[in-house]
């Protein structure tokens, strides 16, 4: 399995063969509250780092998604549409939310690992 | 957030709420819970089934006492107060003198004097202009030592009368004294959440061990600001400062029926004219509901188009129901866009979120009449 990073954004990614997985950590759906809806990117997407490429929402608040590296979306997770909850329940997992396609094998050279997050998330409390 | 909290205020449940695991925030002044750990929608479901008990504390309570006190405070309202009979209460807006809100509030007739609350964010603007207006011999008495507590639901009523027996008798919008778990309460039969409930004020020492004792009857959990706006949304009510303020009329925001009968002969409230108008004409906006189609919320400032592109209005208070299983919103659009079922076209980040104008309330409400 590869490693997770983390982003100053709340995402998680994953690399695994060019492809990074990306969704939203545990600690931000948990500051989100209850997910009752999901704006996706389009597949074919072309996207740079640091830009917003999905929005979550929740019953309280609208909250945007950053592409945490530069590379074209290949994949979505349709069942969120119709699961929303799979975030708030499974974040790392099921509630992923794209995928991006890269051919810069250091994209994720300059993310926080999940000690580096853990700190970082201590320091908003 | 670069916003300091030193200087805000907190109710006498603050450190209850703590203690419960309330997500404290800013709102209004004050330090508030916007949820507990069950989260929003829980609580909201919560609410809808059973009973919740919501601090409304940082609302402002105040008594109004003199010979004429009914017919002075009509001079900064087009409620008609002087019907009201003792025991009993109504909700009504302050207006300006140009029609526009100033706030909405509820007021009790209490035999000897008038109660009245008003929210949070306006009470240092409704305290003193409602002074200003007052004759020799009438007196505005802000009550800053009290809490108030609201506990809604379709439980609300049978948990709290197993402490006192009485409130069960009630009618809604009736207003009575109690001893509750040996604490002196002003029990309302009424609430902003479209369910059957009570608010209580009660002396903010007495508040904690209030709370506490509501909080040990069965069916009763702690729900928060979060939960208290979206109910009230389903209800189709309004929120000062969201969907009613400065600048829109009673006309406008479908309040007429605050508006007495007699003081539509009398016309001699502040913003007569600007209603008497809009009454006889009517106006260029109006509020009404709004049901986006698919689960997307629009939230409030969302802008409104008719389907032609035409820019027509605003979203005012929007989000996801969790007992309508849907989005819902209310807003202004111009008159001719107004009617129930008109197509709308919301415009969410630039994209367009078709909708209809729908009746409301979205849910509707189950007050014990």
């Amino acid at each position: 399995m590869p490693e997770t990073k983390f982003t100053s954004d709340h995402e998680w990614v994953r690399l695994d063969g060019g492809v990074a997985t990306i969704g939203i950590t545990d600690h931000a759906q948990n500051a989100l509250g209850d997910v009752v809806f999901v704006d996706l990117p389009e597949i074919g997407r072309e996207v740079t780092a640091g830009e917003a490429i999905a929005v979550v929402e929740s019953v309280k608040a609208a909250s945007d998604v950053y592409a945490p590296i530069a590379g074209k979306v290949v994949a979505v997770n349709g069942a969120l549409a119709d699961n929303p909850g799979a975030i708030n329940a499974a974040p790392t997992t099921d509630g992923w939310f794209f995928k991006i396609e890269t051919s810069d094998s250091g994209a994720l050279d300059g993310l926080m690992d999940e000690t580096a997050y853990a700190a970082f998330v201590d320091t908003l409390a | 957030m670069a916003d300091s909290t030193e200087s805000l205020l907190e109710t006498p449940l603050a450190g209850l709420h703590r203690e419960l695991g309330g997500r404290m925030v800013p709102f209004a002044g004050y330090m508030m819970p916007v949820q507990y750990p069950a989260g929003i929608m829980a609580e909201h479901l919560h609410c809808r089934a059973a009973a919740s008990l919501f601090d409304v504390s940082h609302m402002g309570q105040a008594e109004l006492v003199g010979e004429g006190a009914a017919a002075a405070l009509e001079r900064a309202t087009p409620a008609d107060v002087q019907v009201l009979k003792p025991g009993r209460q109504k909700y009504g807006l302050l207006t300006l003198d140009d029609g526009g809100i100033l706030d909405d509030f509820m007021v009790a007739n209490l035999g000897d004097r008038l109660f009245l609350v008003v929210n949070a964010s306006r009470k240092h603007l409704d305290l003193p202009r409602i002074e200003s207006l007052l004759p020799a011999g009438v007196t505005l008495k802000p009550m800053p030592d009290r809490a108030l507590i609201a506990l809604q639901g379709p439980q609300a009523v049978a948990a709290i009368a197993t402490l006192a027996p009485g409130i069960a008798a009630l009618s809604f919008m009736s207003v009575g004294a109690f001893t509750i778990a040996g604490v002196p309460a002003l029990v309302s039969r009424s609430g902003y959440t479209g369910e059957d409930g009570v608010e209580v004020s009660v002396p903010a020492e007495d508040a904690e061990r209030f709370a506490r004792a509501l909080l040990a009857l069965p069916g009763v959990q702690p729900a928060g600001l979060g939960a208290r706006d979206s109910l009230r949304l389903e209800a189709g009510l309004c929120l000062y400062g969201n969907d009613i303020d400065e600048t829109t009329s009673a006309v406008e925001a479908a309040l007429t029926w605050t508006i007495g009968k007699r003081r539509r002969t009398e016309w001699n409230f502040p913003g007569a004219e600007r209603v008497r108008d809009e009454l006889a004409n009517g106006t260029r906006r109006l509020r009404v509901g709004i049901r986006p189609e698919g689960r997307q919320p629009a939230r409030g400032h969302t802008p409104v188009h008719a389907p032609s592109g035409d820019a027509i209005g605003e979203i005012t208070s929007g989000g996801f129901g969790p007992s309508l299983g849907g989005p819902m919103a209310m807003g202004y659009v111009a008159r001719e866009h107004a009617g129930d079922g008109t197509p709308l076209e919301l415009m969410v980040r630039g994209k367009p979120l078709p909708a209809r104008v729908a009746p409301m309330p979205f849910v509707p409400h189950r007050y014990a009449r």
